[in-house]
């Protein structure tokens, strides 16, 4: 078709679509300019070349079929919920080494106390021993850098992941709605479920902020009797 | 020259462990007088408001990190002679070359064990 038998519309259209596409084109957009432009091709056209009508309607209904399969697989949920909950659990895994590393420094400093008051043969030993333990504790630093990766790297699948969300998925408010759903609905399966599920049980360790003290579980037990 | 066990030593790292660790070697090697800082930039007022000997300094920190305090080091006239040793985990062939480049007296990479820390420090300050 020629420029100048495209519809006024559709054409000034195209041309705003162009000056922002920058960060792409939402499907919703190309659905609707796709509709335009069989319109537009109606009004052209005596009678529309229906090979031509039959793939846009084709294409249109794909793009439709994909969005409906991308929302299907709630991608919204790893934004919202899977990739915060992995960080914040790599938080906990680089404080709890950090806690750990310090108190067998805090060992370590006491034994090499104890080795210059023993002095000797015996006190050799035992500041050759603390010094492989200073050395071995430096596995901390490290650690704690490639777990920096880590959330980097999981960071940037979570923005790559919001940006199909924002052209594919439910709108932020509508997120919300589903995600307190979501939470609403595992709180009422654990209240009607008698006893959890294995899978239930298998949490593994809590983020300290969401863990049972010692001294809660003890009350809890002696509360059950 | 025999090196003074008394000198004035800055290790900045901003990992506390990793300072406590190196303060702890460096103590095992009878060097006492340590102080720390957590990144270039607290490390670099440090520096300028006290006579240090040598600075031991990690690389990946922030705001400022190892690079540019050593960089700042360098074009400071007073500071400009100062030993500057790198310790860090940055290890690629581009980094050393930088590091160099910018005056860097030595460079570790982390993990590394009291003997290496002992032999750069010879490297730099002479045998003890």
């Amino acid at each position: 078709m020629t420029k100048p038998a495209l519809d006024i519309r559709l054409n000034a259209r195209l041309e705003e679509i162009g000056r922002g596409s920058r960060n792409g084109i939402d499907v919703e957009t190309v659905r609707s300019v796709l509709d335009e432009m069989l319109k537009t091709m109606g009004g052209a056209f005596g009678a529309p070349d229906p090979g031509i009508v039959e793939e846009l309607n084709a294409l249109s209904a794909f793009i439709e079929d994909a969005k409906t399969q991308i929302a299907a697989i709630r991608p919204e949920e790893i934004p919202d919920e899977h990739i915060p909950v992995a960080t914040d659990e790599l938080d906990a895994v680089v404080r709890a080494t950090e806690t750990a590393t310090n108190a067998i420094m805090e060992a370590a400093e006491l034994i090499e106390g104890v080795a210059e008051a023993v002095g000797g043969e015996h006190a050799e030993t035992l500041s050759l021993a603390v010094t492989n333990i200073y050395e071995a504790c430096s596995f901390q630093d490290i650690t704690g850098q490639r777990i920096g990766k880590v959330v980097g790297a999981l960071q940037e699948i979570e923005a790559k992941v919001e940006t199909i969300v924002e052209k594919f998925g439910p709108d932020r408010a509508t997120r919300d709605r589903l995600k307190e759903a979501r939470l609403a609905e595992k709180n009422e399966a654990s209240i009607a479920a008698a006893l959890p599920s294995d899978d239930d049980l298998l949490q593994g360790p809590q983020l300290p902020e969401n863990a049972n003290s010692q001294d809660e579980i003890d009350a809890l037990l002696a509360d059950m009797g | 020259m025999a090196v003074d066990k008394n000198m004035k030593i800055l290790v900045v790292d901003d990992y506390k462990t990793m300072i406590r660790i190196i303060r702890n070697l460096l103590k095992q090697l009878g060097f006492n007088n340590v102080e720390e800082a957590t990144d270039g930039g607290s490390a670099l007022t440090k520096l300028r408001d006290g006579s240090f000997d040598l600075c031991i300094s990690d690389w990946n920190m922030e705001p400022m990190t190892g690079f540019q305090l050593l960089k700042e080091v360098r074009a400071d006239v007073k500071l400009a002679a100062l030993p500057f040793i790198m310790v860090t985990a940055e290890s690629k062939t581009e980094n050393v070359i930088a590091a160099k480049q910018a005056g860097v007296s030595n460079y570790i990479v982390k993990p590394f064990n009291a003997a290496t820390l002992k032999a750069k420090l010879v490297g730099v300050l002479g045998d003890f």
